[in-house]
């Protein structure tokens, strides 16, 4: 098996073209999941492309109408930006529920996205907080929402020469929220059996104006359930608004029976999820 | 002699010093299996098996063999021929040809991930390279993986050639089972049927793996002389020679191993599955050769634990006197005979007095690896049937469940179920402290509840060699035989500076190669600190009998006017009455009264105990997502003597986790293939540390009259009760009967939807 060829370009261009002049090169960010999979002999790999030298992929900035968070921003940063952290704490607990604390000190958010698991942790938050990314091309650049980058477990909608570059982040909306949880066996180190993200937003009257639920590891990808979305809009979140949302998630799911868990099991299971991530958002959106 | 045994209170037993290999492991300096390197060396990779069971019609290996930097290939068509001969280890007996088997296939494969071909070569890549171009042309055939289809008449055979137990007259034979293993005592049925409470359940467990956390990994190197070293982490280098020379077919005086640091054994480590191989590729290449397995390797190929498919009927008079106990156990060995289920059933009611019993235990058969020892091998899958069974009967009778144990409770001088009388066991002390313990009476939160067990284990001695040598500068050099998996070396230095009365610091422990010293079964079966320990006391007695002598040489009288005390030789007549001389006044002198001092002894105590434990645990049920959480354990133990009371409670600890573990969430899964699905930590889900409360530990001391100091053996019974003590809890919590490991969140869900 011969090694393949390491490129470690400076520039996003630099980057298009090798990955587009080489079929079978890799991007590699934090590499936990590339790097992984190489050596358990799932992936051979051409060339690796390391995105990890190119100015502002390791960055957060704060536009005035979203974060932008590079493509090489391993999850533990994500936590030392308190602005960050204020207007989308979701975001930031889901992606530091990826694997231990050393692998998050490499996981990227990009990467996680295009790996493509259906239980990848960070993407439901990210779905549910409304993000987009920057899919960097031979023909430029164009903007995506995430839930339009897997296509299937392993899948991505990517093209030839395409990689992430960064993930789009919009504020906050006044009144407004998110959260996420997974169910797993153990309390770390594990994989979404299934995972829920959730956004609310309420106004002054404790009405919810907006919401968006995604449900991850149920179906081959991250769901985005609006139907579960539009349950919770224009209801005070009671009793009988979780019992609509619940039943759209539930029916929205599409798992298997596999070694981490039953059909029903998580059929049932993401929608309490759904509602304990709402009731967090709900509470955290209330704090403002 | 003035021994030390008539002290009333020690001066180091007892004391909690810092572990002497502590500071290498924890800077990662020590050298662990796949650390040692020799020069020259090459790397194995092995090529397994896909198939859970299948004819290997052929094998080529000429593009392996064309790979540059490959040096060596072999096959099962290597392995020499050996007789079928029994050769005993620690934990486990076994035959050398189903081991040479197991190492590599001859012929057919038997179980997902069975070794067929290994090759080496200069480097890792290509040796890899080289294993991926082996073509084995296999013969798929049936295969079977559960205990309950396995069992069935009609069955297909596991393996040709099965040797299928008589099961009597009349009875059809069961292609699979290998062992019928009926224990019985006075008449079952009739007590059972005049029973004032009955009781009865099924119980399920899955195989689960030891999960040391250091793959296994051998260096070996067949020298031009004919001679084998090899450098290995085992429990025991001395069986790895033994077993080794069996496989090789050589002499045992041929093979000599060298014993790294272990990263964890629980008896999965008293066995081997690379040191042969590593030998025949270094014969074959002329260099060092070493292989090392991958964790999915790991899982694959070596032993797990047997599951078991048990049945159990309690019957219990008015009072909660448990009068009859009807028991049917099935275990499975994996594709080789042999296995725990005497074990199991030996231990199934070994901790009550029971009149009337029937046990059966059988052997199955299945297309799995072949199993291994771990941990109390065979004990907590029976116990976690007949402990939930008594807490269903101490429900019936609303009883409180420790009140009823310790009206059933077996007491010293009993007969234990294998004929074996029980000497100072400390069973009724445990209950009796586990009752008396604040956990036991403090309050449970909302969707709480409790669980409590106890259990044991039969404990053993055997073979063990030590040496005590002097330093002319008053340092003693304690050499023995036993890998240090959980302490021992602080526990010899401990009992070797007690009985010499030097502080601990001036004893050094060695732990010798194969060459270096006298005979020493593997550091399992709870029995290196007990029995190693009675072979270091003895040799630091050696030691004393020659300081004295040496003392009297210098104060010119006789050795029996000379008395050791506290680390001092004592003239206690003539001129020099009263004089003393230290134990480095003496080794200093060493030369001119007579050369080195040391002493080397072999002895082979069978005064050992059985252990005993309860242990109570409270969970928490997440009633929405079935997920269960261990919100406070206890674990009570008879302990003996604590030499080292920290490794004491960390075996007690450790011994709990992996209970907790089994109960909750490990298991093998395979999938309708036959292969293994869960090859990894990842979804072979051992407890993490944030799953874990603190394990409260109460160590009672009731002194094991064998041993100089007391020591029972601890490591063992620790893993016993913990399966029924979670499974007790979460199904009064649940409200249902949770009798299948593991209690996954999903199964919870289930009880609690009606499931």
């Amino acid at each position: 098996m011969p090694s393949p060829a390491y490129h470690a370009p400076d520039t996003v261009k630099e980057a298009t073209d090798l990955l587009a002049a080489n079929k079978g090169a890799k991007p590699l960010a934090g590499g936990t999941d590339l790097i992984v999979q190489m050596q358990s002999g799932r992936m051979a790999p051409a060339a690796i492309v390391d995105l990890k030298r190119i100015a502002g992929l390791k960055e957060i900035r704060e536009e005035a109408d979203h974060f932008a968070i590079g493509a090489a921003v391993p999850c533990t940063s994500l936590k030392n930006n308190a602005a960050l952290v204020a207007e989308w704490p979701g975001v930031v607990e889901a992606a530091n529920l990826i694997g231990s604390v050393q692998v998050r000190n490499r996981a990227t958010m990009a990467g996680n996205l295009c790996n493509a698991s259906p239980a990848a942790d960070s993407v439901p938050a990210l779905v549910a907080a409304g993000a987009s990314v920057v899919v960097a091309g031979p023909s430029g650049e164009r903007e995506v929402p995430v839930e339009q980058i897997p296509t299937g477990p392993g899948k991505t909608s990517l093209g030839d020469g395409e990689f992430v570059s960064e993930i789009r982040i919009p504020r906050k909306a006044k009144g407004g929220s998110d959260a996420y949880l997974r169910s797993i066996p153990r309390t770390e180190m594990d994989i979404a059996v299934v995972g829920a993200g959730a956004q609310v937003v309420v106004d002054d009257s404790g009405t919810c104006t907006a919401a968006r639920i995604a449900i991850g590891a149920a179906a081959p990808t991250v769901l985005l359930v609006e139907d579960a979305g539009k349950a919770l809009v224009g209801s005070k979140l009671d009793d009988a608004a979780f019992a609509k949302m619940m039943e759209a998630v539930s029916a929205a799911c599409n798992p298997i029976d596999d070694k981490r868990g039953t059909v029903a099991y998580r059929k049932a299971t993401a929608g309490v999820l759904a509602k304990r991530v709402v009731e967090i958002a709900r509470q955290r959106a209330g704090g403002n | 002699m003035n021994a030390p045994e008539a002290k009333g209170s020690f001066k180091f037993v007892g004391s909690r010093p810092i572990r002497p290999d502590g500071v290498e492991k924890v800077t990662g300096k020590a050298v662990f299996g796949t650390d040692y390197k020799a020069a020259n060396m090459l790397h194995g990779a092995i090529v397994r098996s896909p198939h859970p069971h299948a004819r290997i019609k052929s094998i080529d290996t000429s593009k392996a063999e064309a790979v540059p930097g490959v040096k060596a290939v072999v096959t099962g068509a290597d392995f020499p021929s050996i007789e079928d001969i029994i050769v005993r280890t620690g934990e486990s007996s076994g035959s050398a040809l189903d081991m040479s088997t197991n190492i590599m296939a001859k012929g057919e494969a038997l179980y997902d991930g069975h070794a067929v071909a290994a090759v080496a070569a200069v480097t890792k890549q290509a040796a890899l390279e080289a294993a991926r171009l082996i073509a084995v042309d296999y013969e798929v055939l049936p295969h079977v993986i559960d205990i309950n289809d396995a069992f069935a008449a009609e069955a297909p055979k596991v393996k040709e050639g099965i040797q299928a137990a008589d099961l009597g007259e009349g009875q059809a034979t069961r292609p699979n089972v290998t062992m019928k293993f009926p224990m019985a005592k006075g008449d079952a049925a009739a007590a059972m049927a005049s029973a004032a409470h009955v009781v009865s359940g099924h119980y399920s467990l899955k195989p689960v793996h030891q999960g040391y956390i250091e793959p296994h990994a051998a260096v070996a190197t067949w020298k031009a002389d004919g001679k084998v070293d090899v450098w290995c982490s085992s429990q025991g280098q001395f069986d790895v020679r033994g077993l080794t020379a069996s496989v090789l077919h050589i002499d045992v005086g041929n093979v000599r191993v060298m014993p790294l640091e272990i990263g964890g054994g629980f008896g999965g480590k008293t066995t081997i599955y690379l040191e042969p191989v590593a030998a025949l590729l270094s014969k074959k290449s002329g260099r060092p050769v070493r292989v090392a397995m991958t964790r999915e390797e790991v899982f694959r190929a070596t032993g797990p634990a047997p599951g078991g498919e048990i049945d159990v009927k309690l019957g219990a008079d008015a009072d909660g006197k448990i009068v009859a106990a009807e028991i049917d156990l099935k275990y499975s060995s994996g594709a080789f005979s042999g296995g725990d289920v005497w074990a199991g059933a030996a231990h199934s009611i070994n901790h009550y007095a029971i009149e009337n019993y029937a046990v059966t235990g059988w052997n199955v058969l299945c297309n799995m690896p072949k199993h291994a020892a771990y941990r109390a091998p065979g004990a907590p899958q029976i116990n976690f049937a007949v402990e939930c069974a008594v807490n269903d009967l101490a429900e019936k009778l609303g009883m409180d469940p420790i009140e009823m144990r310790l009206k059933n409770a077996v007491l010293p001088g009993a007969t234990g179920p294998m004929g074996n009388t029980l000497g100072e066991i400390g069973l009724v002390e445990c209950l009796e402290a586990a009752k008396a313990h604040p956990h036991y009476s403090a309050p449970l939160g909302a969707n709480q509840a409790r669980g409590v067990a106890c259990g044991s284990w039969m404990n053993y001695g055997g073979p063990s060699t030590a040496a005590v040598a002097l330093a002319d500068d008053g340092s003693v050099l304690v050499t023995e035989g036993n890998p240090d998996i959980g302490g021992s070396r602080a526990s010899m230095a401990l009992m070797a500076a007690e009985t010499l009365g030097v502080p601990y610091e001036k004893v050094s422990v060695t732990i010798a190669d194969t060459g270096s010293i006298g005979y020493s079964m593997v550091t399992g079966g709870s029995r290196t600190t007990y029995a190693t320990g009675i072979a270091v006391i003895e040799a630091a007695k050696g030691v004393i009998n020659i300081m004295r002598e040496r003392a009297a040489k210098m104060w010119e009288c006789d050795a029996g006017d000379v008395e050791w005390d506290d680390g001092k030789a004592v003239c206690k007549t003539g001129d020099n009455a009263g004089k003393t001389l230290t134990l480095a006044e003496i080794a200093a002198k060493a030369g001119a009264t007579g050369g080195p001092i040391a002493f080397e002894n072999g002895v082979n105590p069978l005064q050992h105990l059985p252990g005993y434990g309860a242990h109570i645990c409270d969970v928490e049920v997440d009633k929405e997502t079935g997920n269960v959480s261990v919100v406070r354990y206890t674990v009570v133990q008879d302990v003996g003597k604590a030499i080292h009371p920290a490794y004491v409670e960390g075996q007690m600890q450790g011994g709990a986790v992996q209970g907790i573990g089994w109960a909750l969430n490990e298991a093998y899964i395979y999938n309708k293939d036959g292969r293994l699905d869960n090859a990894g930590f990842l979804d072979y889900r051992i407890p993490v540390a944030s799953d874990m409360p603190m394990i409260d530990t109460v160590m009672v001391e009731k002194a094991n009259p064998g041993h100089p100091y007391g020591v029972k053996g601890v490591g063992e019974v620790p893993i016993v009760p913990p399966l029924a003590a979670v499974g007790s809890a979460v199904s009064k919590a649940v409200g249902k009967p949770m009798r299948s490991l593991p209690i996954s969140p999903d199964k919870v869900h289930a009880a609690l939807n009606g499931g």
